[in-house]
């Protein structure tokens, strides 16, 4: 597992992208979202994507499979909304250690066999944290803006459960994503560090922020920088940015962080804005140009994709990826 | 050192002094204290904005008091502080002596903050565990020299403490040293005792020892401890905090507490006052305790308070009244009417009488161009304040009314949402004791004429700022004519004027349609008309005099001569394509900004509209120091000012835009194709210029300067709407305290917002989003002066006067889903402050006037569009040649 550290020495990796798009793709009913073990559960499951990993495991390997032979060197767990923060939506707070498991585990069985196949390009299992749909240091209540719906502890022993079933799993590291609220990312990386603290190991942790329009800024306020600094107390493999915008519009953000610390730089970015119909249309082809432009300003060391994007994009991606030196970036202690 | 709130603080080598805000500390603070325990909130988060509009880098938050709950106030109060974006984008320092408390306030906030404090008082185990945390957390720390045998007091015991603090924190916590920073004790010197004689230059030395000793950290202390002993005499004081901070500065301190009111800069302390404090803070002679107090005997300064002149409150009752109206001071006025009313037989008289007095003078010092409008709008506050006071006590005694000198309905006309002037008006008339009847915006034909039935109005007063309104105008004149009404109709705003009202609107109706376009005028005009002795005479002077300008107006509209369409297009505006440099944008597709603070954007506003729509005229700045309303100027200026302070701290409107680049061609000469990938995803239809000009001098359209299909080239176009929401509802919250003059100010300032907006969001596009302009270094009067590359033409604006247009731009940016901005019935965008138009980047684009077009190109124009020529010609009809 440690050779990640070396590998991002050596050359950009390559991120998977979209689960979510590709299982569109399948148009699952409620029922196969039921399979037969849920097939009485009080509440609608239709959507509920993470549960996938237990009532369709087939279908989850095979995208996790397309993304490794479209050249990803990294592929992120089934794991997005799995908390029981998240999972409350459906009532299935208590199903939330099994999902993790579950979803790790199928995903490091993918990566083991590429692995096998090409050892001189060994795959890495990312254990995807996301959000929560809840923010801890904004108040869902106009009225009352010192409410909180969340508290920091409840996010951290949210999200301590969930580090721990995906490291029982098998990841091979942690990617918190998608942050869009800093406190809610701190109490993730609070719950890493207990986690690393009483297992007494070491964790490859990515974490990934959302600028959310022009004004350059997260949904919570702060700026790439603030954002930057807000998180860097932590010694993470990568810091970066991911969703909301297509890769161009994420360029400036990049560059706003790139020269100011010296963590491993990641992206990755949206197909494109949505367009009317909320679909992502931005080609493979429009995507790698835009990505380009990173590696050719030397941006970045890990790169992939989020909302829209296919195995076709990280393909181009990939392709392109390979041409280009990684970001310098200082060599990190890995583990002992 | 990196903290961070919404945003960075970096301190380096390079940094300046940091300043720390220490009045939201209920130790520090009796007033903070006081708040907290009432519950306050609003106010205690007041005095944090204080603070940080007042230069405090970071904020110390302190709830250590026995009498509240600390752990419950630091998490409510840092929660309460996170909604506010103006003062959380400092980083915060959460103080206070209880874990429990620290660790809470550590739970809620996002950015990197600071702890204050931890030391090794109760030894090294406690010391490491709450490091520990703290590092967990992601805060830096404060670490007070402070250990087991108790605090440090001399210079040994300082470097003791810290250095063995160090060692612990970096090789048994792992903490970063660039997040420690030493509170080294500052203890008051001065005091008689000998033992404190050390106190600073010990301070100053420890703190040198430990910035070059310790490797990253900072150095820190409360500075007003120093010079305690001097309580009460403030001239010292401030020259000890000057004369510790200048040498403990050049020793290594980079942060602290000071209170920047209490300093005086130290090339400004007089010699001999300065000899004497450094003779104490450097401990330079042995008598240097007994000299200073001497001394300091001699300059006991007094406080430095600013007197308002209140001598007229000695002036007799009525003469104090006047004063009040005629100054716009309101602080007087209920206790001088309540003694009126007492003295009064009858609580009207009190209106009747003192009030209408003062009034009086205020109007014809008003005629008399020695009052501004401004000032009469304050006036009118006070007025309204009066009679809000008398009205219980009149309603008392029932029967009696107030008799107003008439009744005046006053309405902005339909689909129009710009009101400022109207109120203005509103409000002069008002004063003038004309009973007022505002419907307000948006107001139907039909509501206008029913109320003015039903309430028997003595005159209509119609309001529109956009073209469409100008119809609507036309309709409701030929409404009441049809109605067979027959009272005198008033027309303004910034789209009418005399000649449309002369030529359009008066034609219509019998009565009397005077065009009134100024405020100060409003109330001469009404008069006249409703003076029943000479209504009749001047209502046929005026019906003469529209006749006779109408005559004119329209002969020498005949002598211009226009060129054909097809003519037109031959002579349009020609770049050379070949060799014009065309830029694509950075990021193609489209955006919206919702995150920004209004703090960004008062550097682009520029002020002399804003006085333009209180009657005062003139260029800014030259019109604060102008002869005649310079004053006058100031005064307002000085209150917008104030206003605008209040609204960019607590947020009190909101700015939204979106915006779009696009791949575009002209096509058909006039038409815009708008693309996505080569696919048209819009077109923008522009008109040409017709009035037939001198050889050499072309007929423009906004299509010239965009590269055409035949030329090969892919060029680029961008679209936009910038709105300031929430102007209405500050306003009607001021209106709610029958203050109309801030109503009105809340709207001039939020107008003025929503133009910086659009400035500031051109320069973003020109130098980031589209880039063109990437290296672009402009003064804001530049910016004003529009020197700036390429244009942002708005439809309704002179070089497209088609308001149609904003619906293609609404439905190509989905403007009204994205940010909530939308169109009126007549193509008015509400919320009101908003401006919307297109982005044109190449260096030969410029801003013209469409002037007038003929019906050829009326009908080639609703053919492209593919609408009606009867819909074309009722919204373009303000420019047609022929009417």
């Amino acid at each position: 597992m440690s050779n990640i550290y070396k590998a991002l020495q050596e050359r950009i990796l390559v991120l998977d992208g979209a689960m979510g798009t590709m299982l569109q793709a399948y148009k699952f009913t409620e029922e196969d979202f039921r399979g037969e073990r849920f097939k009485d559960y009080p509440t609608p499951l239709q959507g509920n994507n993470d549960l996938l990993s237990i009532t369709q495991p087939e279908a989850i390997k095979t995208i996790h499979g397309k993304y490794f032979e479209a050249g990803a060197d990294i592929i992120e767990t089934n794991t997005f909304s799995g908390t029981t923060i998240a999972m409350a939506d459906y009532q299935m707070e208590d199903l939330v250690y099994e999902l993790n498991y579950q979803s790790a585990k199928i995903a490091k069985e993918v990566a083991d066999e590429f692995t096998a196949k090409e050892p001189h390009k060994p795959r890495f299992v990312a254990g995807s944290i996301g959000p929560t749909n809840r923010t801890a240091s904004m108040s869902p209540d106009v009225n009352d803006p010192g409410y909180r719906a969340v508290t920091f502890d409840e996010l951290r022993i949210a999200y301590k459960q969930q580090v721990e079933a995906l490291l029982d799993g098998g990841a091979d590291l942690l990617l918190v994503e998608t942050v869009f609220d800093t406190l809610n990312a701190k109490a993730a990386l609070f719950a890493i560090e207990e986690v690393k603290d009483e297992r007494n190991i070491q964790v490859p942790v990515m974490l990934s922020g959302t600028i959310t329009d022009a004004s350059g800024r997260t949904l919570s306020g702060q700026t790439a920088e603030a954002f930057l600094i807000s998180v860097s107390h932590i010694p993470l493999l990568s810091v970066g940015f991911n969703c909301a915008l297509g890769a161009n519009l994420l360029q400036p953000h990049l560059e706003a962080i790139a020269n100011k610390t010296e963590f491993a730089i990641s992206a990755h970015p949206n197909a494109g804005l949505p367009n009317a119909f909320g679909e992502y249309d931005e080609t493979p082809e429009e995507m790698g140009e835009q990505i380009e432009e990173y590696l050719k300003k030397n941006l970045i060391n890990i790169i992939g994709g989020c909302c829209g994007t296919s195995p076709d994009h990280i393909r181009v991606i990939a392709d392109i990826a390979s041409k280009y030196e990684p970001r310098p970036h200082a060599e990190l202690i890995s583990e002992s | 050192m990196r903290l961070s709130g919404l945003e960075p603080l970096i301190l380096n080598e390079n940094s300046n002094f940091i300043n720390v805000g220490e009045r939201t500390n209920v130790a520090g603070s009796k007033r903070f204290l006081r708040l907290i325990k009432e519950e306050k909130f609003d106010e205690a988060l007041d005095i944090a904005r204080h603070q940080v509009d007042g230069g405090a880098q970071i904020i110390d938050i302190n709830m250590d008091d026995g009498l509240i709950d600390g752990k419950e106030s630091m998490v409510r109060f840092l929660n309460l502080i996170a909604a506010e974006p103006d003062i959380c984008r400092v980083p915060i320092m959460i103080d206070s002596s209880k874990w429990d408390i620290i660790e809470a306030g550590l739970q809620v906030v996002q950015g990197k903050c600071v702890v204050n404090s931890i030391s090794l008082k109760e030894g090294e185990e406690k010391f490491i565990w709450e490091a520990k945390q703290i590092k967990r957390y992601g805060a830096a720390v404060i670490v007070m020299a402070f250990d087991e045998v108790g605090q440090a007091d001399n210079y040994e015991r300082r470097i003791e403490i810290a250095k063995r603090s160090y060692d612990v924190l970096v090789n048994k916590v792992g903490f970063a040293s660039e997040d420690i920073i030493f509170d080294l004790n500052i203890f008051p010197v001065a005091t008689g005792m000998d033992e404190h004689r050390k106190n600073a230059i010990d301070f100053i030395e420890a703190t040198k020892w430990v910035r070059e000793n310790l490797p990253n950290v900072s150095v820190s202390g409360g500075v007003s401890n120093v010079s305690f002993s001097f309580r009460g005499n403030n001239i010292v004081r401030e020259a000890m905090h000057s004369v510790f901070l200048y040498y403990a500065i050049q020793n290594g301190m980079n942060m602290g507490i000071v209170n920047p009111t209490m300093l005086e800069v130290y090339d400004d302390i007089p010699k001999d006052l300065l000899e004497h404090v450094e003779d104490v803070i450097l401990d330079r002679r042995e008598d240097a305790t007994e000299r200073l107090l001497d001394f300091a005997e001699t300059v006991k300064g007094t406080a430095k308070s600013k007197t308002v002149d209140l001598s007229w409150r000695e002036n007799p009752l009525q003469a104090r009244i006047t004063h009040a109206l005629v100054k716009g001071i309101d602080a007087f006025i209920i206790e001088d009417v309540e003694q009126a009313r007492q003295e009064a037989a009858k609580p009207i008289e009190v209106i009747e009488g003192h009030l209408m007095i003062g009034m009086n003078v205020v109007g014809d010092l008003f005629g008399a161009g020695k009052m501004f409008l401004p000032q009469v709008v304050k006036s009118a506050r006070v007025m309204k304040k009066a009679v809000a006071y008398l009205n219980p006590f009149i309603e008392a005694e029932k029967g009696e009314e107030q008799q107003a000198l008439g009744k005046i309905l006053m309405a902005t006309v339909k689909g129009d949402v710009h009101d400022i002037g109207k109120n203005i008006v509103s409000v002069v008339l008002g004063c003038n004791n004309y009973e007022i009847v505002d419907l307000g915006v948006m107001v139907p034909p039909e509501k206008i004429i029913e109320t003015a039935k039903k309430e028997n109005v003595d005159a209509i007063g119609l309001s529109g700022l956009i073209t469409p309104s100008l119809d609507e105008m036309v309709y409701l004149a030929k409404e009441m004519e049809r109605e067979n009404m027959n009272i005198p109709l008033l027309i303004g705003g910034a789209t009418t004027s005399k000649a449309h009202t002369a030529v359009k609107i008066d034609t219509q109706y019998k009565n009397a349609v005077v065009h009134v376009n100024d405020a100060s005028r409003a109330v001469t005009v009404v008069g006249d008309l409703l003076n029943k002795q000479t209504a009749h005479e001047y209502v046929a002077k005026k019906k003469k005099e529209y006749d006779e300008f109408r005559t004119k107006f329209l002969k020498r509209g005949k002598e211009k001569s226009y060129i054909s369409i097809e003519e037109a297009r031959k002579r349009k505006y020609k770049i050379d394509w070949e060799t014009s440099e065309i830029i694509k944008p950075k990021s193609l597709g489209i955006q919206t900004l919702a995150q920004l603070s209004l703090k960004e954007l008062v550097p682009f506003i520029d002020w002399s509209p804003f006085f333009r729509s209180w009657d005062l005229h003139g260029k800014f700045p030259d019109i604060l120091t102008d002869k005649i309303v310079g004053e006058q100027a100031t005064t307002l200026f000085e209150e917008a000012q104030a206003m605008l302070k209040e609204i960019v701290a607590k947020q009190l409107l909101k700015p939204k835009a979106i915006f779009g680049l696009f791949e575009a061609n002209t096509i058909n000469d006039d038409d815009i194709s708008v693309k996505k990938k080569g696919k048209e995803i819009a077109v923008f239809r522009t008109l040409r210029q017709q009035l037939k000009k001198r050889d050499g001098i072309p007929n423009i359209a906004l299509a010239d300067f965009i590269a055409p299909n035949s030329s090969n080239k892919i060029d680029y176009i961008g679209s936009f709407c910038v709105a300031i929401f929430g102007a209405q509802e500050l306003a009607d919250s001021y209106r709610a305290k029958d203050d109309d003059y801030n109503g009105i100010m809340a709207q001039a300032i939020a107008d003025r917002f929503a133009e910086a907006f659009a400035e500031y969001l051109h320069k973003q596009v020109r130098t980031k989003h589209w880039g063109y302009a990437a290296d672009e270094a402009l003064t804001n009067d530049e910016l004003i002066k529009e020197s700036y590359k390429g244009i942002r033409p708005a439809p309704g604006y002179p070089a497209c006067p088609d308001h149609l247009e904003k619906e293609t731009i609404w439905e190509l940016l989905d403007v009204e889903n994205q940010i909530g901005v939308s169109l009126t019935e007549s193509l008015a965008m509400w919320p009101a402050a908003a401006v919307s138009g297109y982005y044109f980047a190449n260096k030969e684009a410029k801003y013209f006037g469409l002037g007038k077009i003929t019906n050829d190109q009326l009908e080639d124009f609703a053919e492209r569009k593919g609408i009606a020529k009867e819909k074309a010609r009722k919204w373009l009809h303000p420019n047609l040649a022929e009417h």
